[in-house]
């Protein structure tokens, strides 16, 4: 059998199947629901079975398909970074608030992107989300929680 | 009845609704443009302001609105790859392959004249057909209803690309499993939230489509910026927003719209189906039924493969009105909503609705149908503007798409986990997306997996845990057959191939 990263990553989903049948199975169900013929944990043990199933097949039939995947040639530096930038963007969103995060967020990634035009990334970035504001919570009545600009004042 | 159409027209057709309706066109295409604002939230936000009008003032407003948001929707799902509701997902599995061709404008208009297409002949199906469809819609149970989705799903894995039929089932059990996550719908009982609050409602369905579509495709772009293999070319500006669909395009749509009326006008009018399963099986149907040459082309920019789930999507809109306004069972969320708005009104919608007052019947069709005239009349113009979102730079677009995807889910949650979960499904999306495993599949999977789990539950309960209900109706059988058919024909043919 000839090893792939698509074979590989069908013994993860056969694995994670598997994880997900035994989490299946441990479903605490109300006791006079014990034996019903659908219960809560009815459909997932069926789906539990599905994954083993096909992903089994994947792994056995052989893959006439292969795909190759040049990794010299993809951007993972650049990809990480930007992940990084919007996992802190999510970690501080709710404490700092909507206004000053997103706009330091667009300001960021146009930067690590390679961008250097510093007039149009202001642009983009402060004024725009100002503007996506007004339209989300001043014309749209959307609530948007901002601490900050609640604490300069600006939004009641 | 011909009475009846005329009141409709002569109530629709005042200066004064005339310019609700492009009002309401002009705000809906905004909001359907707006990520996790579809045509639901669009008109739900419209009730308060449509109360202080008389009530056809008031449906035609939203009219306008329900409209311009599942236009809107398209235009997203088209431009950034962005669908914010499920009814326009499959939309972007050829139109937004055609936006990166440069062809975008002519996405955008091939979409929007389908869209019409697809209204105009359901409102004639509709004219012809509400009074017994409605019979028939009754007649469906549990067992039709499962073996529906059933089908759904094979025929979307069946007619994914060449050799993928078991990733996509696997992006499939994957789907069903992210639904099932969260309380159990009839006991409560918490399934595979590990104690984490978070996950007790589930995964929202506006958070998957975004990670697995909208994010991953951005994620995607970034990480292959130097592949010389990759898709991401400089778009042409001159023919991006040209908005011109040549004589063999306007063949291929002459062909398809039909079909994918009636499909998405039958799957409409069933309670509970609605606009994505309409979509999705017209995008199967569509990829089944052309020449293998034009099969070739399905998921890189096909114009069948756009304009059927365009035509079906919107036929089923009109379809779903069926259920609501003779029986007064709503269709879909967004007809739930449109209910409550009627209700409000003091329109009682229900079997006598159609014999005691078909001036209202009439009018509320004829708004909905001039709505769309109005949006086509108003959008059609404007396409090579909203077009030119694709030239705007990578490096800007990029975090633009991101930004959008966050907003999104932080407008709907105040949730940090959210994001977080979000960006951990867009990861894993994008490294299968790397290796060729279609995400379609998994989105459908999603939004069938609640209705498809509370449809076996009704069906087991009632056969006492027997699977004999899979037979023992013809229509159940008849759906099971076709999918068993539609699997036997795919490993037909891909042997075939190989020999």
């Amino acid at each position: 059998m000839n090893i792939n990263t698509t074979k590989i990553i069908s013994l993860l989903f056969f694995i994670f199947s598997a994880f997900y049948l035994y989490t299946a199975y441990q479903i605490q169900v109300f006791a006079f629901d014990e034996n019903a013929p659908f219960n809560a944990r009815t459909f997932p043990i069926y789906l539990g079975y599905a994954g083993l199933f096909f992903s089994g097949l994947k792994l056995i039939l052989p893959d006439p398909n292969t795909i190759k995947v040049d990794h010299q040639n993809l951007e993972y530096k650049k990809t990480g970074i930007l992940i990084l930038i919007a996992i802190i963007y999510g970690a501080t969103i709710l404490k700092v608030g909507y206004f000053l995060t997103t706009s330091l967020f667009l300001f960021a990634s146009y930067y690590f992107l390679g961008e250097r035009r510093w007039i149009l990334m202001f642009l983009l970035s402060f004024p725009f989300v100002a503007a996506f504001m007004y339209l989300l919570h001043g014309i749209l009545d959307i609530y948007l929680r901002d601490p900050f600009l609640k604490s300069i004042g600006v939004m009641g | 009845m011909i009475e009846g159409i005329l009141i409709g027209l002569t109530t629709a057709l005042t200066f004064q609704n005339i310019l609700m309706v492009m009002v309401g066109c002009f705000f809906g295409t905004i909001i359907g443009m707006l990520p996790g604002l579809g045509p639901m939230t669009a008109i739900a936000l419209m009730i308060p302001i449509t109360y202080g009008f008389d009530p056809a003032t008031g449906l035609i407003l939203m009219a306008g609105v329900y409209y311009g948001a599942v236009f809107g929707g398209s235009t997203s799902s088209i431009l950034l790859n962005a669908p914010g509701v499920p009814g326009t997902v499959a939309t972007s599995f050829d139109g937004y392959p055609m936006a990166q061709q440069g062809k975008a404008g002519k996405a955008l208009a091939i979409a929007a004249w389908s869209s019409f297409a697809g209204g105009t002949l359901s409102a004639i199906y509709l004219l012809f057909m509400a009074p017994s469809l409605s019979k028939v819609s009754l007649s469906f149970r549990s067992p039709d209803y499962f073996a529906l989705m059933i089908l759904g799903l094979t025929a979307i894995a069946a007619f994914s690309s060449k050799g993928q039929f078991l990733k996509a089932m696997m992006m499939v059990v994957l789907g069903l499993m992210l639904a099932s996550v969260g309380q159990d719908s009839l006991s409560d009982i918490t399934r595979f939230t590990f104690d984490n609050m978070n996950l007790t409602d589930g995964i929202s369905f506006v958070l998957v489509v975004m990670a697995t579509f909208a994010m991953s495709e951005a994620l995607t772009i970034i990480l292959k910026r130097n592949d010389p293999t990759s898709a991401a070319k400089q778009v042409s500006l001159t023919e991006l927003g040209s908005i011109r669909i040549n004589k063999e395009e306007r063949t291929k749509m002459y062909k398809t719209i039909p079909r994918s009326s009636i499909i998405g006008f039958l799957i409409g009018v069933l309670p509970g189906a609605g606009a994505t399963i309409a979509s999705f099986l017209a995008y199967g149907m569509e990829r089944n039924v052309v020449s293998d040459e034009e099969k070739e082309k399905f998921g890189k920019g096909s114009v069948n493969g756009l304009s059927a789930p365009e035509t079906a999507n919107n036929a089923a809109c009109s379809g779903s009105f069926v259920p609501m306004l003779t029986l007064g069972i709503p269709g879909s969320g967004t007809t739930a909503v449109m209910l409550g708005a009627l209700l409000g009104f003091g329109v009682q919608p229900g079997p006598r609705l159609y014999m005691t007052n078909p001036e209202i019947f009439w009018s509320i069709i004829m708004s909905m149908y001039i709505g769309m005239v109005i949006l086509l009349i108003l959008n059609l113009p404007l396409i090579p503007y909203i077009a030119r979102i694709l030239a705007v730079p990578k490096n800007y677009l990029i975090p633009l798409i991101l930004f959008f995807s966050v907003t999104g889910i932080y407008v709907m949650s105040f949730n940090n986990f959210d994001i977080y979960l979000m960006i951990g499904i867009a990861v894993v999306a994008t490294f299968l997306r790397l290796y060729d495993f279609p995400m379609p599949p998994l989105i459908l999977a999603f939004v069938l997996g609640g209705l498809m789990e509370e449809n076996l539950r009704r069906s087991l309960l009632l056969s006492n845990g027997s699977w004999e209900f899979l037979w023992d109706r013809t229509l159940t059988a008849c759906i099971l057959a076709i999918t068993i058919l539609i699997v036997i024909w795919h490993i037909y043919k891909t042997f075939k191939k190989k020999n």
